[in-house]
């Protein structure tokens, strides 16, 4: 019952006063109304917008926030107010309801934030009321579509494939989209390029080349040059062929694969070729042959699947399935109409060449269309009369359902636009979520490279001001993480590298993110254990690395020579120090007892003499300086 | 230029008396009443000024326009009673409050019924039911009136009713009515002989009592 109507009770009740003369029975005893019936006005502050209402208006509804006891957690006792920290605009509306029965939805407002408020507040959107409900629904269903767009292009055919796919679905996948690996790219621009060249080649078969020798007659050139153009067709056909067998071993179903239009497309522009290998060369046949090869011509839709525009266009036909149908259907009733009347017009002539109502319809159509090529032209009156009616009414025919095409065109198209356009932003946006988290892990690995863990002095305490205390409330966290763990947070290269160095049994003594990271090459843990012994003898060229303190290595005689910084092998060779002259490797070498002198693959004993070098962890480079070692 | 100026404004205003008609009928349409002062109310009713503020605020929430006309209101009082057809009811309900029988209560009208019926003394009580049940007025209750009455307080309770409503019982009750009030048994019941029969009535004045704190 509405809000409204509940002031009218008492009335009806009192009315009912007029019903106990009739009575058989005695009354039942009324209620006892507890409540007392002084109205009092309550305050309700929504963010600084004071409001202010009859406490009986809140009560018609006791199952909202603001009509039920709920509302006593957001009183507040020193206002003497109830306050609430949300959107004073909203409340209006929310307010408007309990005053009137009626809920409005206020159209500027975004559809979700309306929602949010209907939920703390309690109130159920099923009551919006009918002015409003329909534009309340068509928005909500707006947004759930977009939402539902953004996940489907989520978890679209960009998303890497799951790791254990089989040949074939990578396969099909690189067929599907082109742009998920360079093979594939390349295939779909060859084959782009041969549907090319196997066109132009049906077009220039046909022109006519000078004639041979000894002869007056203008040959086309696909006779002249048979060969070659047999050659190309072939080259064209094969490559067609193996892409069709392709596609079909790599399709999920093959069946479906079979059914569709592209691989119909495809199967209908080699089949010519292989028809006409098959078959003799005797005359009768070769007549139905040659119109066989016409069919050579639709080698041009594969384009389609290069081409997005095509695919617009195509679907976009398709959907307009209907207006096209109404298009032909009213043009054909209009054809034979006037088709009729041009011919019982142009009867009488002699020597006309509306020779029969089929005859006409030539006339009929070229004269809708506008076209008038005048090979027909009627001579009587009569006949130019409705001639001309024709020509006006083919001009309305075809303009009608033409823009509604037009508009599907268009609606697909934006349509596709939108999609790509989400999608794009769609990377942009994990780009930047991704940007921002590792952004705030090196935040914490450089935050404990610059010895924020050790006891800060004033110097260092300095430095580290910069952070925001929600930032030092973080760290600390994550710091309280790794005691509690025993293990420490790293990143990606230092990780890998520590992979090589457990696998040595080697203790690790601190994660770095710096230096060493950025050039190091990638290669996988077995192939770096091989050469752990080489390293080994590397590993005692100290590193100028300050956080390393635990170094007890030997020192290597840096020569003057500078060193041979291998960029793209080392990072931050300036820290290394590292020196590659043969020299001083000799020199390094001397100092250790395994000699390096064999092949980086061969492994040698670890040195159990030098447990000093052992505690270094900073190994990463070394690989590639053994290679370089092999070569003293 | 002041001539072309002055000839505009003439025309202007030569055309301003059919606009003001029309603003005239818009305005008929959409008549504004406003009730007389709160404390005259006070001294034609029963009620405290806290009382008839309460009730002209729901009032004027209901019908921002001051009247209710009949449709509004079998509208409202069909909301009380949604299983049966409350509009017959509703409609001699109306006259009964529509004390000046123009086809629309006003503030006053619903006040002065309801100070009746709420606040009066037991005599105005019965009263205002005989004129409730008094359809054409007369100052007579006919047994067509009560009978037309009766059929329509049953329409209000509807089809589903236990017991199911069978053979004619407005007709009996009507009877039984009849039997009681009307003592000269002259077919037709007077105001005197109604107040009399009711105040016989212990069951009625029992009852009459529990409407006392509706409001």
């Amino acid at each position: 019952m509405a809000a409204g109507v509940a002031t009218w009770l008492p009335f009806a009740r009192a009315a009912a006063v007029g019903w106990l003369p009739l009575a058989k029975k005695i009354m039942p005893k009324p209620p006892v109304d507890k409540k007392s019936r002084n109205d009092e006005i309550l305050y309700v502050n929504v963010s600084g917008l004071r409001f202010q209402t009859w406490k009986n208006t809140l009560d018609r509804y006791p199952d909202t926030l603001l009509g039920s006891s709920e509302k006593e957690f957001f009183y507040n006792e020193d206002t003497q107010e109830y306050f609430f920290d949300r959107d004073p605009e909203m409340f209006r509306h929310i307010l408007n309801f309990y005053r009137t029965g009626k809920l409005h939805y206020p159209r500027q407002e975004c559809v979700q934030a309306f929602d949010e408020e209907l939920a703390f507040y309690g109130i159920v959107p099923d009551i919006i009321g009918d002015c409003c409900m329909e534009e309340y629904r068509d928005r909500k269903k707006e947004n759930q579509e977009r939402l539902a767009e953004d996940t489907e292009a989520e978890m679209g055919t960009d998303t890497p494939l799951p790791p254990n796919s089989t040949h074939r679905e990578r396969l099909w996948r690189a067929f599907e989209n082109p742009h998920t690996s360079t093979m594939a790219l390349v295939f779909y621009y060859v084959t782009g390029f041969f549907i090319a060249v196997s066109v132009i080649a049906n077009v220039v078969e046909t022109v006519p080349c000078r004639p041979l020798k000894g002869s007056k007659k203008d040959l086309p050139c696909g006779e002249k040059y048979s060969l070659a153009f047999f050659c190309m067709d072939t080259a064209c056909v094969l490559i067609f062929t193996f892409e069709y067998l392709m596609r079909l071993f790599a399709a999920p179903s093959r069946c479906k694969f079979m059914r569709s239009v592209m691989s119909v497309i495809d199967v209908v522009a080699i089949m010519p070729y292989y028809i006409g290998l098959v078959m003799p060369e005797n005359e009768d046949v070769s007549g139905a042959f040659v119109t066989l090869r016409v069919f050579r011509v639709f080698r041009i839709f594969k384009f389609s699947r290069h081409s997005q525009g095509l695919r617009i266009l195509g679907y976009t036909l398709k959907s307009c399935a209907s207006e096209l149908g109404f298009l032909l259907f009213s043009l054909t009733m209009a054809i034979i109409i006037f088709a009729t009347v041009m011919f019982y017009a142009e009867k009488g002539t002699k020597g006309t060449n509306f020779t029969s109502i089929p005859a006409s319809f030539w006339y009929t159509i070229v004269t809708m269309t506008t076209l008038g090529y005048g090979d027909m032209v009627p001579n009587t009156i009569a006949g130019k009369i409705f001639g001309s009616i024709c020509s006006l009414s083919g001009v309305l025919v075809i303009a009608l359902p033409v823009p509604v095409i037009v508009s599907n065109f268009s609606r697909i198209y934006h349509q596709n636009q939108r999609a790509d356009k989400m999608r794009a932003q769609q990377k942009v946006r994990l780009a930047r979520i991704r940007l921002a988290k590792k952004g705030t892990t090196n935040a914490f690995l450089q935050y404990k490279d610059e010895g924020g863990f050790h006891d800060r002095d004033s110097d260092n305490a300095l430095c580290l001001k910069n952070k925001s205390s929600f930032e030092h409330q973080h760290h600390h966290l994550l710091h309280c993480l790794e005691k509690t763990t025993n293990h420490e947070f790293t990143d990606e290269l230092t990780f890998s590298e520590m992979c090589m160095t457990e696998s040595m049994g080697y203790r690790t003594s601190r994660s770095t993110s710096i230096s060493s990271q950025q050039g190091m090459s990638t290669s996988c843990c077995p192939r770096r254990a091989k050469r752990r012994a080489i390293r080994l003898a590397n590993s005692t060229v100290s590193v100028s690395r300050g956080s390393v303190q635990e170094l007890d290595t030997l020192q290597v005689h840096k020569s003057s020579s500078g060193l041979q910084s291998r960029s793209s092998l080392n990072a931050r060779t300036e820290d290394l120090k590292l020196n590659c002259e043969d020299r001083d490797f000799t020199a390094a070498i001397i100092s250790i007892p395994t000699p390096p002198a064999n092949t980086p693959d061969e492994s040698l004993p670890p040195s159990p003499a030098f447990p000093g070098i052992l505690r270094n962890s900073r190994t990463n480079f070394y690989t590639h300086e053994t290679v370089k070692i092999s070569s003293l | 230029m002041g001539a072309v100026v002055g000839t505009l404004t003439l025309q202007t205003r030569q055309r301003q008396p059919s606009r003001d008609n029309i603003d005239d009928e818009l305005e008929m349409t959409m008549v504004s009443h406003r009730p007389e002062g709160l404390e005259q109310l006070e001294a034609q009713t029963n009620f405290t000024k806290q009382e008839l503020q309460v009730l002209y605020r729901g009032f004027k929430n209901e019908c921002p326009s001051g009247v209710v006309n009949e449709e509004t209101f079998k509208h409202i009082y069909a909301q009380f009673f949604p299983h049966g057809d409350a509009s017959t009811y509703a409609h001699y309900l109306f006259n009964a409050f529509d004390t000046r029988n123009n086809g629309s209560i006003k503030f006053e009208d619903f006040v002065m019924g309801l100070s009746t019926l709420l606040r009066g003394t037991v005599r105005e009580k019965l009263e205002w039911t005989f004129h409730l049940y008094d359809i054409n007025k007369d100052g007579l209750i006919n047994k067509e009136e009560m009978t037309e009455i009766v059929r329509a307080i049953y329409d209000m309770m509807g089809k589903y009713t236990y017991p199911a409503l069978k053979g004619d019982v407005p007709k009996q009750h009507v009877d039984a009515f009849f039997e009681k009030m009307d003592k000269n048994k002259d077919g037709v019941v007077t105001l005197e002989e109604f107040v009399l029969a009711c105040q016989e009535d212990e069951n009625m004045m029992r009852s009459i009592q529990l409407f006392e704190n509706v409001m």
